[in-house]
């Protein structure tokens, strides 16, 4: 079983998908000849030919428009955006669209379309190229939103969601496309959708995060026991649908809970889980809700970036404020 | 310095019967017996009898906002008669003519109107689109469907039926765009009706027609006289057979007029001209092919008034039976947003219907 890169775990899935399912079309900028501009698609024109391998002009609403298309006839498109920047022209056909084409038509027409993109900063990338934009897509309705933080899970849950019958949008952390490295077999066994995965049990508090910054709340983790205090990580994984349960499990026996993300505080993801905690979760609480985030600015440019990006040193000093409580 | 021609271009405008209901010509062979065209009539008459029932269902309340599509009958249904079966149509909102042929019911377009998602699963043509929306978002995935059939080698093709604001959309581009190097069977069809809501035809761009949009992607794109069915018919057929042979993608203009207000709730008299509006009627499209059919003698005032009385009768049933549709159930919100309900939603579900506040 051998050691692969995230970015190599997403080519894997790709390539076991559509060697098992000759409806499996991959699409998009760059994917075909040149294999992704992050390579995630590399080889697959060779081994699955143009047919399935299409090289598109360059029109990001159409990309997610003509994969609705696709998959209304039985295609399962994975279409890729190169950047999540790049990707808000996508959002009136993932919104207006791909979320909504079974409900309205009753489930007469449907639309198992995954689109795939990059996002997060720390690769010192251009302008928009760095972006956390996923709460666009988690208000939506009859969307999934996936996104992993390692080889395995990005193998895991990219093949299910490429299996789903319902669109899902799939995000990448770049950050970690070449930096998380782990052994993956390739055995065609998709992890599950809609669900957390607890990647390290603890009782004294929760930290809870979502694409790259969960290797940062891990190291924050180890940092904690070498402290003697044990954190809970749990990776969300699936955003949209949301598992409460099992975030409000860890929070009634832990009591406490900071909440990790990259993208920007106000109306982040995060604030639908704080929302959780102050409801149904409410009584297990022993100290306030921490939100690790990034600012509410604009994206800097690379030589700012890892000042915007919360590190380990933001989710300690959260952890710690919120283990002095009680 | 040296400039040459790099290239050159035309667009062509073809009518075959005239305002007046003269034939301009000889007509395609699918006209050439004048009583091949009655069904076509009869489908025009039909649709103009189902806009006027939606309307006055509206004005009554019994029905929500509805765009009619006065004086465009032609267009959908040249359009839809030149399909075959197994094409797919990706209808805009004005597009009931063309869904009315390729068989959906007037009891279906009545449910969708009255704000029922059952009005667009279709029991007939299961593969088309609902109608779409927000304007020209369908385009892409008329390339879409298109390209699947490429894929699959099938010899079918996807038809696309947009509004002349459609073409200024950045979705219309993208999709003529990939039409183009992708050879797509496809033809995208503008009803240019003039207006889109109250921005008239020359101020929504300079270009001297839409048809020529389609020459910057690179495929084939003519004009027609969107009131004469039968140019409009030609025209779509023989981008159909095009596309089925592997010739790629067609744009065909069918110049029309709106003669009625954008939707029930629009006033065209807040911005247009009512003289305009009056003068539009002459050579609209189901006069204009009743003068010619009868001055082929295959059409008579007792023929008429039998189409009227069908037509009637058809869309009186529709009503009585739309009226008396209870809605669906409140789960039915739930119970179509994914193949399997998520156990976060299914909590929310269990709450709508009055069970328990869930605790997650």
């Amino acid at each position: 079983m051998p050691e692969i890169a995230l970015v190599e775990a997403i080519n894997l899935a790709l390539a076991r998908a559509m060697g098992e399912d000759a409806s499996v079309i991959v699409l998009g900028e760059d994917v075909g000849r040149d294999g992704g501009v992050f390579r995630a698609t590399d080889g697959l024109l060779a081994r699955f030919g143009p047919e399935r391998v299409l090289d598109t002009p360059l029109a990001e609403a159409a990309i997610a428009g003509i994969s609705v298309g696709l998959a209304a006839q039985r295609f399962r498109p994975v279409a890729e955006i190169q950047f999540m920047g790049f990707a808000y022209s996508t959002i009136d056909q993932m919104l207006n669209q791909a979320a909504r084409l079974r409900t309205r038509t009753r489930g007469r027409l449907t639309c198992p379309m995954v689109l795939r993109m990059p996002a997060g900063g720390g690769v010192h990338a251009p302008e928009h190229h760095s972006e956390s934009g996923e709460a666009c897509f988690t208000n939506i309705p009859g969307l999934r939103v996936v996104y992993p933080s390692s080889p395995k899970r990005a193998y895991g849950l990219l093949l299910a969601a490429i299996r789903d019958p319902d669109p899902v949008v799939f995000l990448e952390p770049t950050r970690l496309y070449r930096a998380a490295r782990e052994d993956v077999a390739d055995d065609g066994v998709a992890l599950p959708l809609d669900r957390c995965f607890t990647l390290r049990e603890g009782g004294d508090i929760t930290l809870v995060g979502w694409g790259a910054i969960v290797r940062d709340m891990l190291a924050a983790a180890d940092r904690l026991a070498a402290e003697g205090r044990q954190a809970e990580v749990i990776d969300v994984a699936t955003l949209v649908p949301f598992d409460a349960a099992s975030i409000l499990a860890s929070v009634a026996r832990t009591g406490r809970c900071v909440i990790c993300h990259e993208a920007p505080l106000t109306a982040g993801f995060g604030a639908e889980i704080a929302a959780q905690l102050a409801g149904p979760g409410l009584m297990s609480l022993l100290a306030p809700v921490e939100r690790v985030t990034g600012w509410d600015t604009v994206m800097p440019l690379p030589r700012l970036e890892m000042q915007y990006i919360p590190g380990v040193e933001r989710i300690l000093a959260a952890a710690r404020r919120s283990l002095r409580h009680g | 310095m040296t400039t040459e021609t790099a290239a050159q271009f035309s667009v062509s405008f073809t009518r075959y019967i005239d305002a007046d209901g003269h034939p301009t010509g000889p007509l395609p062979d699918f006209a050439a017996q004048a009583a091949n065209l009655l069904p076509l009539y009869r489908a025009m008459v039909l649709t103009r009898a189902f806009d006027a029932r939606a309307v006055a269902l509206q004005r009554t309340g019994r029905l929500g906002t509805f765009a009619s599509s006065l004086g465009q009958e032609a267009v959908g249904i040249g359009a839809a008669s030149a399909m075959a079966p197994g094409d797919v149509l990706l209808p805009s909102f004005r597009d009931q003519s063309a869904q009315l042929w390729r068989g959906v019911t007037p009891l279906e377009l009545l449910l969708y109107w009255g704000g029922d998602e059952r009005g667009s699963d279709f029991a007939g043509p299961r593969e088309d689109f609902p109608i779409s929306v927000p304007v020209a978002s369908h385009a892409p995935h008329a390339a879409g469907v298109a390209l699947a059939f490429a894929l699959r080698k099938e010899k079918r093709a996807s038809v696309c039926i947009l509004g002349d604001g459609a073409t200024s959309k950045g979705d219309f581009y993208e999709a003529l765009n990939m039409a183009g190097p992708w050879h797509l069977p496809m033809v995208m069809l503008v009803n240019n009706n003039q207006w889109a809501i109250s921005v008239p035809r020359a101020a929504q761009t300079a270009a001297a027609t839409l048809a020529q949009k389609a020459i910057a992607a690179g495929i084939p794109g003519e004009q027609v006289d969107g009131n004469d069915v039968v140019a409009v018919r030609d025209a779509v057929a023989r981008a159909l057979s095009r596309a089925r042979e592997g010739g790629g993608a067609t744009l065909v203009e069918a110049v029309t007029y709106r003669l009625s207000d954008h939707t029930t709730a629009d006033d065209a008299r807040r911005y247009r001209d009512d003289k305009a509006v009056t003068a539009s009627w002459h050579g609209e499209p189901i006069a204009r092919l009743r003068a010619y059919l009868v001055s082929q003698g295959t059409w008579s005032r007792e023929d008429e008034e039998h189409a009227l009385a069908d037509a009637t009768a058809a869309i009186d049933k529709a009503t009585e039976t739309y009226l008396a549709t209870p809605p669906q159930p409140l789960a039915a919100m739930f119970d179509h947003l994914f193949a399997e309900l998520p156990p976060s939603i299914r909590a929310q579900r269990t709450q709508a219907l009055g069970g328990e506040t869930p605790d997650a």
